[in-house]
Formats: C-alpha cells, structure tokens, sequence
C-alpha cells in the first residue's frame, strides 16, 4: 500500500509501491480498451487540476484520468487564476481546498511547491511537476511502458540523454529506475549534466555513442529552447550534432531498443523526425499508458482515505 | 544602586583574565573588578553567580533590525530584547532597512529610535551606495559624522570592481571600515541553497561556493591596492577561509566573521524544502564546516557575528522555496551554538569570548566587550551547562524563523546587564 497521503516525488517511494501502481495501471489500461471506458471508482470525489505553469498534455491527462474515474474535475490555470491578482500559493491551494476538492493536482514552477502545500493541506496532493525537482507521473508512465516493452527492469540498459540538471523528468526517472534495479546512463553536455550525479549510482557521459552503446532503452529529453543563449551550449544545430538522436545514432543501441520521449518533441533539435515517427518509437503509446498510471495513482491514494 | 556579584567564574578577555572574581556595579558602571579575593558586601544587592560564568556583554557586527520599513519583521526595541536575551549589549544594524540607511537622516531616525525605545546599544551600519544600488557612493563622511560606524551593501554584493575599488579608496580618508557580502553576483545569480548534488537532486538553483571565494579573493585584492581596510562578513565556505588565510599570511590588513549556522548545520538542513533553513550564503557542507572550525581555531576568522535575520512567519513558512526570504533570526541563539566549539575542543572559552567581544570591539574602534573598572556595566550572566529545548514561539525576536527550533540547546544566558537594566531570563 502507498504509504504516503500524497504523491509528492518518486525519492519517497519504496520499489514495492512503484510496482503497486503499475500493477493497477495494467488493470485500468484493460478498461480504457473497453466501450465503456469509464468506471464508478471515485465517483462523488472531486478532482482540482491546479495548474500554475503552461502545460496542455499532462492537464488534459489528468482531467480524462480523473473523468473516467467518475470524478468531478475543475480545471485551474495560471491565466485565468487569482495568482496573477498576486494571491499566494497557498491560499489559492486553501481556496479550492475549501471548495471541497479531494484531490488537488498541482503543477509550479517552483521547485518544491507541492511539498509545503502539504505541510498546510488535508487534500491528497499529486505533484503534476514542480520546477526542476520531480515529476513522478511521468516517470511511472514512463516505467509502465518500459515494463510493458521489456518485461521487467532488471539488468536493463537505460539511456537518459539531455538537459539533466533542468529536468525533473530525467530525475523522476532516474530515482524510478534505479530503485527498480535498471542500469541508468547519463547523456549530455557537461553544462547540463553535473558529474555529482554518479553519487546516485548512475554513470555519466558526455559521449553519445558510449551512451548509446547496446542501450535497451533510450529517453530523449526535451531541450528548453531558453536555454540556448545561457552559455550551456552554442547552437540547436551543433546540439543535434552532439546529442540529437538520429537514426544513424540509433543503429549504435541494441536493434530492439525502444526510443521514449516526455513530449513536447523538439523535432530536428534532440530527435530527428525519422526516429520519432521510427519504429523504435513508443511515444505516443506513452501518452495512453499516462492516463492508465494517473487513474492507478489517484485511485490509490484516494484509498488511503477510507482506511 | 550597589550590586554585587559574587562567586562567579569570569572570562574577560580585555584583561586577559578568566577566573574567580567579584565585580562590584555601581549606578550602572563597574566600579571594582577584584580578582581572586572576597569584596565585601557593603549595602550592595548581591548576585551569587557561583557555577556560572560573568563575561562582557556581546557585540554582534551583523544584525538586521529591519526598523524602518519591516516593522511587521522585526524592530529597533524587539531586536534589542533579543539582543540582550542572547547576551548582545551592543548590535550593528545593517543599512537594508526601508528606506535603506544611505543617508545621516536614515542614520539619525535609527539612533534616535534606538536612544528612546532600545534595549542595547545600536551603532549603525551605512550603506555603501545609494540604495544599495552598487552605482553611486553613499555620503559617507556625513553618515559617520552622524554616528554610523561602517559601511556596507550587505546582502547586495558590490559587483562593480570599480565602484569597490572607489569606495575602499575613499573610505580609507575617512579611516571607515567596509563590510563585503562576498557573494559574486553573476556566478551565484538566483541561486537559493549550496551548490552541489543536493541542489541538483531537489530541483533548487545552486550558489556555489566558488561565488564566496573569487569575491573575497577581489575584495583582498582591492583592500590592498587601495589601504582601505575590508571585512569579510559570513564566511561560509572552506574555500574562503583558505584565501582569507594566505591574505593574513602576506599581511593583508582584512579581518573576517562567520556565523553559527555555518559550523552548526550542514545544507542538509534544507531537505524536504525547509525554508527555515533558507540563508544566504547558503548552508554548506561537512567539509566547509571543518575548514571553518580550522579558521576559527587559528585566527583566520576573527569574530563571531550572528547575522541575525528575521522575517516574518507567513512570508518565511508559507511560500515556496524559491521565494521565501532567507534568513535565521540568530541573536538568541549564537551563544548557545558558539558554546559547543568549547566543548569540542575548537576553542578555549577566553578564545570563544575574545571573538565576541574584545575583537568585534576592536575591529569596529569601539569602547565595550571588556569588564575593566569604570566601564559601563555592559556584561551577561551564563549557565554554561543548563539544557533546554529551543522553541522558536519563545524567541523575544519577532522573528521566528530557526532551523534550530525543536533543537537541545546547551548554555543559557541566565541575566543580562545594560547599563542600570538588569533583565532576568527564565527557563523557556
């Protein structure tokens, strides 16, 4: 069982309940296969999507997840907020707590938001991605199509590559896989990949091709395009030379390697075209296992209330 | 009024005397300091300070008092009671108040305020710039003539070499001492916590240790081109301590502090996104407080200063790390801190109290931390071995914000003298 009220990062969690939530992710991917992909699991709970930084996909994920669970969602984003009327976190957070919001989903640009909100919140709180920290979401999904891909996580050649430091997808993953007994390589330009992170049992690189080597599996990062210009690298274009996955690139990972993506893809920049749309490429079945792990993560956690 | 205390051990490092001694107060100044005899009790109100020790009142060179302009922060009366709660009789108030003290009227109102409603005596940092903007100097020879006693842009590094370099030059004439937040602007620009795996991990914007070190490095540099004498505030990091030590060791006039937090916690201290824990510099690691146990113990770190920082609760434990001010409200609990560097052999208790007293004095070119005859009664009663548990609602600063909250503490200040102010602190 889930051990914690919220799903606050991937760190917090034990191998057994990362499992847990991808066995049940199985279970409600068989319902999302059905006519009727709707169940009465959590109906009369309601769902606030509490979404302070832009982000279309996982919002839209996480609404449908929390539909098809019966649930009663808003959705509440930054434009259209009190936050722009200079209303702290917090009392927004408090706000749509007091509207009677069950669950509330956050996404911050602030690493660690979600983290104090829980300090001050009785709602369940799922991290939907703070800042640079972490977002476990993602992550599961991410474990849930490697696990539904390869069977199983042991021994498994993984290949992150990208903007590390900036990315709490890369993160999530890492604390994800390592705990499920992956071997987690590190791909990127020294500016964005700080050698400190071999201390977390992962080796790093700043070469492609060792990277790639005989990889079972390769995670492309999007590059934050903002980035350019901060001195972490010249050019988009020399970028790709260095990082970007091509299929000539691919052909040095095992033939069999599945090649994943968080979206939105930067296409040209960190993968070409022929590889995202390759047959390697499972990124848009990452996209439905999404909303299977987020009707598993909400369903558990609303569980925790009734014992 | 006669008071006589009596039986104590006291640690007075301006005479170079730690021992059994009475000291006898008369309307508010020493009147007889006698070591090693017996003063007779000659209508006098007699303390027994047997089992505790008696040392002048503490000088703390880096203190926020926030009046004007943060009153729901801090202010001048509630920052001295915490100052004399933690055994500090004189405070230095830092210029980032509202308006910022760049000016002798800013001067003026703080110590006018500080005459009527203080607790302890208040001396007055000046800004260094205007504003603190780091562009055009501050009058400085008025704001001393108007009682400030140093000038800095604390919390606001001066980037500009050039305007450094002026004002070192310029505050050389005026024989002014200028206090370096050490902190390279560019390399630290938005960073919130120390630099390093951990910062990685949580997904915070790293400081780097090496934004201290090349800014002292600068700021030495500068100090001796220029004759202008630098002090180097919160020295957090090793790499800090070492350019601080090979400047002494060439003969460089600089003089550095560093504040109990940074040989107190690690920035371990900040998982889990504690905010009370948010300082700037930031919280280092085991390493850097070693180095600073290192430079404490032989000299390169000459004082000890609490940097004292209070916010209020709501802005402090409430928002999300990234905008949380940072900050520890430090007055009442440094000497608690600072004790343990005896107890594990870093310092004797005349070296602990030397660094904050005697040499804060001297560094500053003030009267005080010294218990010689004819001073003003300026001194604190210290159960060194009494244990409590600190709790932040407790604190007379209006500032709550400690990441020691929760936390034994070992060594209390059991009284503190002012002049004819006799304040008693009880157990809580």
């Amino acid at each position: 069982m889930a051990s914690v009220k919220h799903l606050l990062g991937i760190k917090e969690l034990s191998a057994q309940e990362i499992m847990l939530y991808l066995n049940s992710a199985g279970s409600f991917k068989d319902i999302l296969k059905r006519d009727i992909k709707k169940v009465p699991a959590l109906r009369g709970r309601t769902v606030v999507n509490l979404f302070l930084e832009p982000s279309t996909r996982t919002r839209t994920s996480f609404e449908l997840a929390a539909k098809r669970l019966s649930t009663d969602v808003i959705n509440f984003s930054a434009p259209s907020s009190s936050i722009l009327k200079g209303e702290s976190l917090l009392d927004t957070a408090l706000t749509v707590e007091a509207l009677g919001a069950d669950i509330i989903i956050i996404r911050h640009s602030s690493s660690g938001a979600p983290h104090m909100l829980s300090r001050h919140i009785k709602a369940h709180l799922i991290n939907a991605g703070d800042g640079t920290n972490e977002h476990p979401t993602q992550a599961l999904l991410d474990a849930f199509t490697i696990k539904e891909k390869k069977g199983g996580f042991e021994g498994l050649k993984v290949a992150i590559v990208g903007d590390i430091i900036h990315s709490r997808v890369a993160k999530s993953n890492i604390y994800c896989l390592k705990k499920l007994g992956a071997d987690v390589r590190l791909v990127g330009p020294a500016t964005l990949l700080p050698e400190e992170f071999r201390e977390l049992g992962v080796s790093t690189t700043t070469s492609m091709d060792e990277g790639l080597e005989e990889a079972d599996v390769i995670m492309m990062l999007r590059l934050q395009l903002e980035r350019q210009g901060k001195g972490f690298f010249p050019t988009t274009a020399e970028y790709f030379r260095q990082w970007g996955l091509s299929k000539k690139r691919l052909e040095t990972a095992k033939p069999d390697a599945i090649v994943m993506h968080p979206g939105p893809m930067n296409r040209g920049i960190e993968i070409a075209s022929a590889v995202a749309d390759g047959d390697n490429s499972v990124i848009l079945e990452q996209v439905t296992n999404g909303l299977a792990v987020r009707m598993a993560v909400m369903y558990h956690l609303d569980e925790r209330k009734e014992q | 009024m006669r008071i006589l205390i009596t039986g104590g051990h006291v640690i007075d490092p301006s005479q170079e005397f730690a021992g059994r001694a009475d000291i006898l107060i008369e309307d508010g100044r020493i009147k007889t300091f006698a070591k090693e005899k017996k003063l007779r009790n000659n209508q006098a109100q007699v303390i027994d300070a047997e089992g505790h020790w008696l040392i002048p009142g503490l000088i703390d060179m880096h203190t926020h008092l926030r009046e004007p302009g943060f009153e729901n922060k801090e202010t001048i009366k509630t920052g001295t009671l915490a100052a004399l709660r933690g055994g500090f009789t004189t405070v230095c108030a830092m210029p980032n108040t509202n308006p910022v003290n760049d000016n002798p009227g800013v001067t003026e109102f703080i110590l006018k305020k500080a005459r009527a409603e203080g607790h302890a005596r208040v001396l007055p940092i000046g800004a260094v710039t205007k504003g603190q903007m780091g562009e055009e100097l501050a009058p400085l020879y008025m704001m001393r003539e108007a009682g400030c006693i140093a000038f800095s842009d604390d919390g606001r590094p001066v980037a500009n070499p050039l305007i450094m370099r002026r004002a070192l030059e310029y505050a050389k004439g005026l024989d002014a001492l200028i206090i370096s937040h050490a902190e390279d602007p560019v390399l630290s620009d938005g960073g919130v916590m120390n630099e390093g795996l951990l910062s990685a991990t949580m997904g915070l914007k790293g400081s780097p240790a090496i934004a201290e070190e090349v800014m002292i490095y600068r700021d030495i540099a500068l100090s001796e081109l220029t004759g202008g004498r630098v002090h180097i505030a919160h020295v957090s990091t090793l790499g800090g301590v070492r350019v601080i030590r090979q400047a002494k060791e060439r003969g460089i006039a600089v003089t550095a502090e560093t504040c109990p937090h940074y040989f107190s916690l690690t920035q371990d201290a900040v998982c889990g996104f504690n905010t009370s824990a948010k300082v700037n510099p930031p919280l280092r690691t085991r390493r850097d407080i070693e180095a600073i146990k290192e430079g404490l113990k032989d000299g390169t770190i000459d004082i000890i200063a609490t940097d004292h920082a209070p916010h209020g609760r709501a802005e402090k434990m409430s928002r999300q790390f990234d905008d949380a001010p940072s900050g520890i409200s430090g007055l009442e609990t440094a000497l608690s801190l600072s004790l343990a560097l005896v107890e594990e052999g870093v310092l004797t208790e005349m070296e602990l109290i030397r660094k904050l007293t005697q040499t804060p004095a001297r560094i500053l070119r003030v009267d005080g931390g010294t218990l010689k005859e004819g001073m003003p009664a300026e001194l604190a009663i210290v159960d060194p071995q009494r244990r409590s548990v600190l709790k932040a609602a407790h604190l007379k600063s209006l500032g709550q914000n400690t990441p020691f909250d929760g936390m034994e503490m070992k060594g209390a200040v059991i009284k503190t003298f002012f002049g004819e102010k006799i304040m008693e602190w009880g157990q809580e």
